[in-house]
């Protein structure tokens, strides 16, 4: 078996380690693909499909963060077909979660043009209470995206200790623990390493949440977003 | 809002974190993917434990005790009344009783900045190597048999190797998950990537869970264990000829030391199955990558030494080092005690782990320093407290430590350090024993401070000031200048960045790290050169001593064995949620709340005999003192053997604990001592 593998990305030849994913591959060709599921402590991904990418000769568009390149692939990042499929992802997270303190998320959004409003509100989840159940960090289920980074770091991403899991389907899904559903009652040894992959501000030390919910929070800086530069910081 | 990048302040794994305040309180801490030790993993400690900085206990004045040593009162001062007294009451007792009388301990949870100078303040300005610090209560026994055995004094390999390189991984005494978070990830993550886990290891830790052969042996007969892994290697031809051959000396006695531990014998005396014994041996060395881990639980015992020279053994024996992912890795403890010991705070050597008996080094340091120094070692820690008690030593300058809760046998320690003319406290809250202390100065925070600290796997880090000090409190290196001017040396540093300078002209392998250098990444020592990229793993090129030395070394029972009036072992150790002797971590709001109290662990075979549920007080005895606390019945300890916690000043484990010494490395055995448990009424 040959050691790299070489494909186009919008076009351009690259040549990549055997076993690099899409992602990789555009990321060689100097091309950002947005990811959300996706994250480096957990690099499972395939959940929430923002990444997705034409490949020629398959019928459906493939999640990039996950599927491998093969030699003499076509790929397609950036074709009507992939904005638009995008945008529908788009659309639908911000239709469901409270996605003020997502900044990656708005900066996707905006860049495909997502209209939040397109589906409606669906209020059930952004209404949940916050959970302070522990002294170090709140979750705040209504800003979840059920990106599940946070049950990968948990399990086999990092910490092997397995104390939340996704639990329900559709629109009752949720992030959750077994038994009391308390985080103290679980085997969670709060290293927040969840807190620190989770990309919506769902999970959140105490402090931070204290500061934003009496409005001291520092004004932060809006991310821009598009496929050549990545994220950019707006100016303060 | 910018985060400062600094490395945590709790263990010894040299964690990046990115702290973010508001309002002079931190609010925010992560750690980026890409920092060296962690990957940007935290545990609940570096994430979420860092508010002791901010807490309203924290020292601002500097206080001196009013009227008489027993009775008198500790009040505010100035910092020119205090120090005044400091440098008027060291050099009363220097000129009574000569410098030897006068000893220090330095601390590992300080800078290397700070450690330097601390022990060139009691060998330049006072004229005594009586500095210590409590490497000396964790690993320095692991210290004298790397030293012995290698002519290396720290962990071979590097953390990511364990992740990236290792095939089998053997862990003894180190409750990893708890005490090196970060460590146990990687080993995790390296099971899950297909390497296997050899566990020795008497509780039912969590790395139990992963571990391909978990030998649970009685505590205190690691030596026998360690020698039927020898012997089976020898018997069965499974040993690295080459290796032994270029690299090595003494086989033949290593051979002959084992001879006699079958694994039969060993199962006899550890409780271990023979098979067992035999698993783990092929598994180590037969082994592509093989690296050992060890922590205080082989180091803490008056046979630390041996175990730790039969770990060196095994390694040796399979030439399991000089590669990625092999190697000799002993676990430190807190942030900086790799550091504290390469800046010379250790009687025995200077800064470099260079002799104080040799001459030649001697003058080197005469040299940089401008004094004549003394041409004997040191007194131990240890040792410092029995002087105390007979008078040798009458003057106490203690430097972020509090040998009153962290010591063995403590009603002991706490009547040796009563006896003392003067004692001197330097920190950032008011421990066991700055309550005892003639003169208490505030010092600054890890938070407050800028320096360098050496984690375990050899990498010089920065920490970064991110805020101001409370009050009055200076900087520990500022306060060592003022005595040691007020003592007639002629200090003049002027920043932490100056004090590093010197350490790179008096430590060779520091000398190629600058501060720009480690701006962004730290740097692993030895690193010689301004273009030398620091060292990953050890001896890539043989070893610095020349050959390894094998060292036959044979079971021994523990100083104090279970007998009918105290029938059962206790073993003391850390949990997760708190650190050492308590002092910052339960002034951390959230680690105290989430494990507000010490506990008793108790085997349900042993509670049910005792008459004793969970939850209840019990009260734990041994030869030496008592101490009540909750207990907790589970399985994780064996069956006649109880387990505390070592972080409650209110139920202080080592009022219980045997402070009889390793001969060689002066290290108590904290980890066996024979206690009898028994229900109080009162239930929680
Ligand atoms: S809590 Fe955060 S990390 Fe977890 S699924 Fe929800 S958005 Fe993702
Ligand atoms: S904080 Fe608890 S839930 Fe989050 S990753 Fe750690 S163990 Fe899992
Ligand atoms: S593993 Fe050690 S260095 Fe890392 S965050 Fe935890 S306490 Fe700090
Ligand atoms: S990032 Fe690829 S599916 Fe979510």
């Amino acid at each position: 078996m040959s050691e790299t593998v070489t494909l186009t990305v919008d076009g351009r030849p690259v040549t990549v380690p055997a076993g690099s994913t899409l992602r990789e591959a555009a990321q060689a060709a100097g091309v950002h693909v947005p990811v959300l599921c996706w994250h480096p402590q957990v690099r499972t991904g395939s959940n929430c499909r923002v990444c997705v990418v034409e490949v020629a000769g398959n019928r459906t568009l493939v999640p990039s963060c996950s599927r491998q390149a093969e030699p003499g692939m076509e790929v397609r990042t950036d074709s009507e077909r992939v904005r638009r499929a995008r945008r529908v992802v788009l659309e639908l997270l911000l239709s469901e979660a409270d996605a003020s303190q997502a900044p990656e998320l708005l900066a996707y959004a905006a860049h495909y043009g997502a209209d939040p409003g397109r589906f409606g509100e669906i209020t059930a989840r952004k209404r949940r209470e916050p959970i302070r159940d522990n002294p170090f960090f709140v979750r705040d289920y209504a800003r979840c995206i059920l990106c599940r980074r946070c049950t990968e770091v948990c399990g086999v991403g990092v910490q092997h200790t397995f104390a939340i899991e996704i639990a329900g389907r559709g629109n009752r899904a949720a992030i959750a623990t077994g038994g009391t559903g308390l985080l103290p009652d679980s085997p969670c040894v709060f290293c927040g390493n969840c807190v620190g992959a989770c990309p919506t501000g769902a999970l959140v030390p105490v402090a931070e949440f204290e500061a934003r919910r009496d409005g001291i929070w520092p004004r932060e800086p809006a991310l821009r977003w598009s496929p050549a530069t990545g994220f950019v910081a707006e100016e303060v | 809002m910018r985060p400062v990048v600094t490395t945590c302040s709790y263990c010894g794994v040299g964690c990046t974190l990115e702290v973010r305040t508001l309002r002079g309180r931190i609010v925010k801490v992560t750690s980026p993917p890409d920092a060296p030790a962690n990957r940007g993993n935290l545990c609940v400690k570096g994430r979420f434990g860092h508010d002791y900085v901010t807490s309203p206990d924290r020292l601002t004045r500097p206080l001196v005790r009013r009227g008489d040593r027993r009775t008198g009162r500790l009040e505010p001062a100035s910092w020119e009344e205090a120090l005044d007294l400091v440098a008027r009451r060291l050099a009363s007792v220097r000129e009574r009783y000569g410098p030897g009388a006068v000893a220090g301990f330095s601390s590992a949870k300080c800078t290397n900045e700070e450690n330097y100078l601390f022990q060139k303040f009691l060998r330049a300005v006072i004229g005594t190597h009586n500095v210590d610090h409590c490497a000396r209560l964790c690993h320095a026994s692991s210290v004298v048999a790397m030293n012995l055995a290698l002519g290396a004094t720290a962990m071979t390999n590097s953390i990511g190797e364990i992740r990236d390189h290792a095939d089998v991984i053997l862990v003894t005494g180190s409750n990893t998950s708890e005490n090196h978070p970060i460590v146990a990830l990687e080993m995790k993550a390296a099971v899950a990537r297909g390497a296997r886990l050899i566990l020795i290891d008497p509780r039912e830790i969590e790395l139990a869970r992963f571990a391909t052969v978990w030998l649970r042996q009685r505590p205190g007969t690691d030596v026998a264990v360690l020698s039927g892994l020898a012997h089976v290697i020898i018997r069965d031809g499974l040993w690295n000829r080459e290796f032994v051959e270029r690299f090595t000396e003494g086989f033949e006695e290593l051979a002959a030391a084992v001879a006699h531990y079958t694994p039969q014998v060993v199962e006899a005396l550890s409780g271990v199955p023979a098979r067992d014994v035999e698993e783990a041996a092929r598994l180590y060395a037969t082994s592509p990558a093989a690296a050992i881990f060890w922590g205080m639980g082989i180091s803490q015992h008056t046979t630390g030494t041996d175990n730790a020279l039969a770990l060196v053994n095994l390694a040796l024996l399979c030439g399991q080092l000089g590669r990625p992912g092999t190697g000799l890795n002993p676990l430190r403890g807190q942030n900086n005690v790799q550091g504290a010991g390469d800046m010379g705070a250790l009687p025995h050597v200077l800064p470099g782990y260079v002799p104080v008996t040799d001459a030649e080094g001697r003058r080197r340091f005469e040299a940089l320093w401008g004094v004549r120094l003394p041409e004997a070692p040191g007194l131990t820690a240890t040792e410092v407290t029995e002087a105390a008690c007979d008078g040798r030593v009458r003057a106490l300058y203690v430097m972020g430590e509090n040998p009153a809760l962290t010591d063995a046998n403590l009603n002991h320690v706490r009547h040796c350090l009563e006896q003392l003319e003067f004692l001197v406290v330097q920190d950032i809250f008011l421990t066991e024993t700055a309550a005892m202390a003639d003169v208490v100065l505030p010092a600054w925070s890890w938070a407050e401070k800028d320096g360098t600290f050496t984690s375990t796997e050899r990498r010089v880090q920065r920490v970064r000031r991110f805020l101001d000090p409370p009050g009055e409190a200076r900087a520990d290196w500022d306060i060592l200048s003022d005595l040691a001017r007020r003592l007639g040396s002629d200090w003049r540093y002027d920043s932490a960045e100056a004090i590093f300078e010197e350490i790179r002209r008096a430590v060779p392998a520091y000398a190629g790290i600058t501060y720009a250098r480690i701006e962004e990444r730290g740097l692993q020592w030895p690193c010689p050169a301004e273009d030398h990229p620091g060292t990953p793993y050890l001896f890539a090129g043989g070893l610095p001593r020349g050959r390894g030395r094998f060292h036959p070394v044979g079971y021994l029972d523990p100083a104090e064995l279970p007998d009918d009036e105290f029938p059962l072992i206790l073993i003391t150790g850390r949990v997760l949620y708190h650190w050492h002797g308590g002092v910052i971590s339960r002034r951390s709001a959230g680690l105290n709340e989430i494990y507000p109290e010490a506990l008793v662990e108790l085997h349900p075979d042993d509670a049910a005999r005792l008459g004793v549920h969970d939850g209840q007080m019990v009260r734990v005895r041994s030869r030496r003192g008592e101490v009540t606390a909750a207990a907790r019945v589970t399985e994780r300890s064996r069956p006649g053997s109880v387990f505390l916690t070592f972080h409650f000043a209110e139920a202080a484990a080592n009022l219980l604990t045997n402070d009889a010494l390793d001969p060689r490395a002066r290290i108590p055995e904290f980890k066996v001592a024979a206690v009898a448990v028994e229900a109080v009424a009162r239930s929680r």
